[in-house]
């Protein structure tokens, strides 16, 4: 089922030499995102007897794409339960727990499978702590791989960013790298509010080297803190999740070319950190979005309302391009599928169209 | 073959195609020596229901060696997928039917043409039962143009007349499939529809609400449930309270039939097919079998179940060496004409696997094909704001 992705490559060739913001110094051994998710829920088990994990095949199985590996045989059928094909009834069997107390870590195999389950996610987790008036807190995390995968078609290959991003109640976080991952789940578990988690399966196998500040059992990231993996004075690239490593290659290549992105690396798209992108852009007076979801009133379309509606409107060159997923269902073909999903030609493409200042004239690749 | 209505049983004589088959009786060694015999069925199981299907099947020579083309062609099929998946050409997912084949045949074998199937990712038999050429299917896998979805839908989402796929999403093909038998009724066509799904889809609540309406509105639609043992890595009892299936739609009447036989399974489906046409409303049939392959290609299947249980079913219970040996021993076919379709159904996949390697995927303009049946916008945007594509229309629109 885990699906070995190309796209990672990229990175892996990267790794010895990229250096992370938010890293202190020494890197230890490389460790993959699908480990870093296993640390955080392991270690949050430990630390917190209310935390549990729930959903198909986590427990048994280790989890159909393994992120739950070990955590049944350490900690038995009370806190790692396999549940049957019934996504709204254990769902809402986890909000239920979450009201009464409990730290439900509610994964859904693919975000896909969420969609049965949404109303539960919206109408009983995002609503109940202010319906209540803050008489109920909700306090549990959905988490799963969210996004495109590869050859699956179109019921299996989507982004859910946008739509959670857009609902109130919930916060939303899209790690791209381990040390995301780690940090941001760990943040989601201990957090008071309902959390989406949308990591991706072809990250899952891809080594990132982690610093031993982001391997302690304390490592948390805060919401709605971006992160700068590049500086940059000409461009600035906002991005989040798989997108991240599109935008990191195109960038890679586009300093060859002298051109330097600032590649901005949202972790959470709820709330979304527009702080960050507004002094990136106050820098740079271009931008550029990079997601795998649809255009339609997506993350990209989000950060060009946010842009028109603040000053930093004034400290834009150019108008700003999103680079986005086509606005089409994820067809199985190979050709096809690689046309639907934003690729490093595509951010390099947009650059230099923005750059360019001139949206008819870059050339799309 | 007596016991069932004789409307159903005419439809069925008209189902009988007769082109490729030898004739039954012969003098000549090679044919078989019997024109028909007749079989007793394990006993089936009621849920609510005073009488069931015919227990025993009267099968004829040339019925016997349709029914065995049929098995053999869709264990040829899977067998030629997994190989295509391993040589890395069939991508993503993809689940095989090796060891169900008898509940998709002996159904097929039942319904009349203006019945219609819904089921889920495990659909490439089906599909193939419903109309679709061999090369159809797997060039579909493949993802090429010569599939039958052109190659957009892959593996779990293969379509044709009467049969609504292919679905990705577990437990959602039922309601729908409650609402093409929906459709049978409002428009009086008298079809029937079969919605299939496995012992772990079973426990979907969107099931127990389609059952709901259907019993309320006497839609005429057969839940089916295949039960193969597992949902992915989890064993019928440990996801399903209750595992008699075909108890479980209460108020709905049910019935549990050997999966691994293609007689069984063929009478419980004319039964389900007369039940239905009366206006009694929907039915619930649990068909007991078996899946020897991990639950898609990626999984070994073998963690949560032992070999030796799979090499079990395979010797004691397989759908087609059970159903060879007892079509031989009653002397409706010889080895020889079974030889024959074993080599002709080689020779049809062979080929048919050839070209699905390779056909050319359909043009990159199809990316934005047929996303509307009527397109109101003039583009489709693409990555780029620059790169705007043409919606196409690739399918006739009537
Ligand atoms: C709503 C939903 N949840 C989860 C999945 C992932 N999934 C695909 S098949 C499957 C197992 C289904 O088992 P069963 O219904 O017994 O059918 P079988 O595969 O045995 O034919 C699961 C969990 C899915 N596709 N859809
Ligand atoms: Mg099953």
């Amino acid at each position: 089922m885990a699906l070995k992705s190309p796209v990672v490559f990229g990175v892996l060739s990267r790794l010895s030499r990229r250096s992370f913001s938010s890293s202190k110094a020494l890197f230890s051994k490389p460790v993959t995102v699908r480990d870093a998710l296993n640390q955080a829920i392991e270690e949050e088990m430990e630390r917190d007897e209310r935390v549990f994990v729930m959903g198909e095949e986590v427990a048994q199985y280790d989890g159909a794409y393994k992120v739950t590996r070990g955590l049944w045989k350490k900690y038995g059928d009370k806190r790692v339960i396999d549940t049957p094909i019934t996504e709204m009834g254990f769902a809402g069997i986890a909000v239920g727990a979450a009201f009464a107390g409990l730290r439900p870590i509610c994964e859904f195999m693919t975000f896909n499978f969420s969609m049965q389950a949404i109303d539960h996610i919206i109408n009983s987790a995002a609503k109940t702590f202010y319906m209540s008036a803050g008489a109920v807190p909700v306090p549990i995390v959905f988490r799963g791989p969210n996004g495109a995968a590869s050859g699956v078609a179109a019921q299996h290959s989507q982004c859910f960013g946008a739509w959670f991003a857009h609902c109130p109640g919930l916060k939303v976080v899209m790690p791209y790298s381990s040390e995301d991952a780690k940090g941001l789940l760990k943040a989601a578990i201990r957090d008071p509010d309902p959390v989406v988690c949308l990591e991706n399966e072809m990250l899952y196998g891809v080594p990132f080297p982690m610093s031993d500040e982001a391997q302690s059992n304390e490592f948390v990231l805060p919401f709605g803190k971006a992160k700068v993996e590049r500086e940059g004075k000409h461009i600035t690239v906002v991005c989040a999740g798989r997108a991240t490593d599109t935008a990191l290659i195109a960038a890679n290549e586009l300093a060859g070319k002298g051109i330097e992105c600032e590649v901005i690396n949202l972790r959470s798209l709820r709330p979304l950190d527009f702080d960050t992108i507004a002094r990136s852009v106050a820098k740079t007076h271009h931008i550029v979005t990079v997601e795998q979801g649809w255009p339609s009133c997506g993350i990209g379309a989000e950060i060009c309302a946010r842009l028109m509606e603040s000053s930093t409107f004034f400290e834009l060159d150019a108008p700003v391009w999103r680079v986005t997923g086509a606005d089409v269902p994820m067809p199985y073909a190979t050709t096809l599928e690689a046309l639907a999903l934003p690729r490093p030609p595509d951010v390099l493409a947009a650059v230099t169209g923005v750059l360019g200042a001139r949206i008819d004239q870059a050339s799309a690749q | 073959m007596s016991k069932i209505i004789p409307s159903a049983a005419k439809l069925f004589a008209a189902n009988t195609v007769s082109k490729s088959v030898s004739p039954a009786v012969s003098t000549n060694k090679k044919y078989s020596t019997k024109s028909e015999a007749t079989f007793q069925i394990k006993p089936f199981k009621l849920h609510k229901l005073e009488s069931g299907p015919a227990t025993s099947a009267t099968l004829t020579a040339e019925d016997a060696l349709k029914l065995y083309e049929r098995l053999a062609i869709l264990r040829r099929i899977e067998t030629a997928s997994g190989n295509l998946y391993k040589e890395k050409i069939i991508r993503g997912f993809c689940h095989l039917y090796s060891g169900q084949e008898a509940v998709a045949v002996g159904m097929r074998a039942a319904m009349r043409d203006v019945d219609s199937v819904i089921t889920a990712y495990r659909c490439h038999g089906w599909t193939y039962l419903m109309g679709v050429s061999v090369l159809g299917v797997l060039s579909e896998l493949t993802g090429r143009r010569t599939g039958c979805s052109r190659g957009k839908g892959g593996s779990m989402h293969l379509y044709s007349k009467n049969f609504y796929g292919g679905n990705g999403i577990v437990g959602a093909q039922v309601p729908l499939g409650a609402g093409v038998a929906f459709a049978h009724k409002y428009r009086g066509d008298g079809g029937v529809c079969f919605a299939l799904y496995g012992d772990g889809a079973a426990n979907q609540g969107q099931l127990f609400e389609a059952y709901n309406m259907a019993a309320l509105w006497d839609l005429p639609c057969v839940f089916v449930c295949e039960n193969n043992g597992y949902g992915m890595g989890t064993s019928v009892d440990r996801a399903s309270a209750s595992t008699d299936y075909y108890s479980r739609g209460d108020y709905v009447p049910g019935i549990w039939v050997d999966g691994m036989d293609v007689l069984a399974t063929r009478e419980a489906t004319k039964f389900a097919i007369d039940y239905c046409t009366k206006g009694k409303g929907p039915l619930v049939m649990e068909m007991e079998t078996y899946r020897y392959s991990g639950h898609s290609m990626s999984d070994p299947g073998t963690s949560y179940r032992t070999r030796d249980e799979v090499q079990e079913v395979r010797q004691t219970r397989d759908p087609i060496t059970s159903f060879k040996d007892k079509i031989l021993t009653n002397n409706l076919a010889t080895q020889e004409q079974l030889k024959e379709i074993d080599a002709k159904v080689r020779t049809e996949v062979d080929e048919a696997t050839k070209q699905a390697k390779s056909e050319p995927e359909i043009g990159v303009e199809e990316l934005s094909a047929d996303i509307y049946y009527n397109c109101v916008e003039e583009n489709i945007r693409g990555i780029l704001p620059n790169a705007p594509m043409k919606h196409l229309e690739v399918v006739a629109r009537k």
